[in-house]
């Protein structure tokens, strides 16, 4: 069990207690970016993120690719990441899925020794310094980017931030998108996008969205309704977080797939 | 050079049992009650921010009596032993009984070596996934380890307590009724304790991956 003297404690930090009982996972450095592209790493793909009035919904594809193959069909990129709040991440997948690991018990962490919760900002912040700490490896390949979502109590708003490979910390009016799809699914939220939007339109845009994304990017997975497959879609609003089940968005699927057939 | 005084070992124990007894007596008790769906821990606590019950792990909490700063020490020890664990290992892999064996043994190490014991008293609860699951350790301040089944009760006046519970407890208890009997138990015949001195906390496994959970004073009514 592990005690420290008053001047030498690590608070409430979980990354900062890791590093004081040696069991910090070992950063990744050394290697060359080729050497990286041969280990054949998966990669997770397209995720956006929109705010509607009463909070944000996050959503992001279940595909993850090595090179030109689909190594997995059924990831899940978009988390809770306390009840409050999400992270949807796109980059190398095992950084990543490590970083949220983290991230999450961070959170859990923080305000089981604090007694209280993290602000919105703080965990925003905390994040930054996270995705920071991979900077070695991004530069060799290992790149991780995510976004961060979630309900500001104190503010009583949903709010969205994105991230780049060195930390940076950018907060988004109004949605956000990353991954290799990014570019499709974010113009479709771009031209969809009222600031009225309610909870239902948000998630048939970002659905929509993932949609286009899928239909134009050869990383980004679409609905597979043979296997059963959907995007994780969740909203998170003053009631926490709340995923959307696959029935709601196969049905939600089946009316994009009608509409695009009867253009 | 003085020689020091010569104190038998026995007599060192003995007054270092009786200063922790005598800090621990001081301070107000708590229990904790099995009830069909968990364990609810209920606490004479007139403060509302020093908690003397908190969350450790997904299915384990924590309460303590005696000096504030002592077992908040343990508490926050407690979280970090769960979490590194469950970082190292899995979540499944963090119990309460392997928890309750590292305090006994923080405990009897200071009890023995340091310059004065630690004047606490703590209780780890964890809730199991069927009802059979569920294990109550009690540790005394000299590392002393007591597991319960039903109920149990720390802190000052702790025997009358358990007095009670045992007269009263019975299996098949609803989260309200627990709440009541341990309120009772705490109060014994001749007072009432007001809703505004209690501090509850319930450990269900109906309320999902993190089963600890506190009860507002308006819920008790």
């Amino acid at each position: 069990m592990p005690l420290f003297s008053t001047g030498d404690d690590p608070g409430s930090s979980f990354p900062e207690l890791l590093r004081r009982v040696g069991l910090q996972p070992p950063t990744i450095s050394g290697t060359s970016t080729d050497l990286m592209r041969e280990l054949g790493v998966p990669h997770a793909t397209t995720c956006v993120a929109v705010r509607y009035v009463d909070g944000v919904v996050m959503a992001g594809d279940r595909r993850a690719t090595a090179g030109n193959l689909i190594s997995h069909r059924s990831m899940e990129k978009v988390v809770e990441a306390d009840r409050h709040s999400g992270v949807a991440i796109a980059g190398a997948a095992g950084p990543a899925m490590e970083m949220i690991r983290l991230f999450q018990l961070q959170l859990e962490h923080y305000e089981k020794v604090e007694g209280s919760a993290l602000s919105l900002e703080g965990k925003a912040n905390q994040l930054s310094m996270m995705v920071r700490g991979n900077l070695q490896a991004a530069m060799m390949g290992m790149v991780v980017v995510p976004i961060f979502g979630g309900y500001d109590l104190r503010r009583g708003c949903g709010r969205l931030w994105d991230y780049d490979a060195t930390g940076g910390r950018y907060e988004e009016r109004d949605y956000v998108a990353t991954g290799s799809g990014s570019l499709h699914a974010g113009t479709v939220v771009k031209v969809g996008f009222r600031p009225d939007l309610g909870r239902d339109d948000a998630v048939d845009l970002a659905a929509r969205a993932l949609w286009e994304a899928a239909d134009a990017d050869s990383a980004t997975g679409g609905p597979d309704a043979l296997r059963g497959i959907y995007p994780v879609v969740a909203t998170i609003d003053v009631d926490g977080w709340s995923r959307l089940d696959d029935d709601d968005l196969a049905a939600r699927y089946e009316r994009i797939v009608a509409e695009v057939r009867s253009r | 050079m003085s020689q020091p005084f010569y104190v038998a070992p026995e007599q060192m124990m003995k007054d270092r049992a009786d200063f922790a007894r005598k800090g621990i007596a001081r301070g107000r008790a708590l229990v904790a009650v099995r009830y069909t769906d968990g364990i609810v821990i209920v606490a004479e606590n007139a403060s509302e921010t020093l908690r003397k019950v908190s969350e450790i792990y997904d299915r384990i909490a924590f309460a303590g009596v005696g000096k504030y700063n002592e077992f908040d020490q343990l508490r926050v020890a407690g979280v970090r032993a769960a979490d590194l664990k469950g970082f190292q290992y899995s979540r499944d892999d963090v119990d309460a009984r392997s928890l309750a064996n590292s305090y006994a043994q923080m405990l009897g190490t200071i009890f023995t070596h340091e310059m004065k014991p630690m004047e606490v008293e703590i209780l780890v609860a964890e809730v199991g996934l069927e009802p059979a699951g569920d294990q109550m350790f009690h540790i005394l301040y000299d590392g002393t380890v007591v597991d319960e089944r039903d109920y149990a009760a720390i802190g000052g006046d702790a025997e009358s307590i358990s007095a009670r519970l045992a007269d009263t407890w019975t299996d098949g208890l609803d989260r309200t009724a627990a709440i009541e009997l341990g309120r009772n138990a705490l109060a014994g015949a001749d007072r009432e304790i007001p809703v505004e001195d209690l501090e509850v906390a319930d450990l269900s496994r109906a309320n999902g991956r993190r089963c600890f959970q506190r009860l507002d004073r308006a819920e008790l009514g």
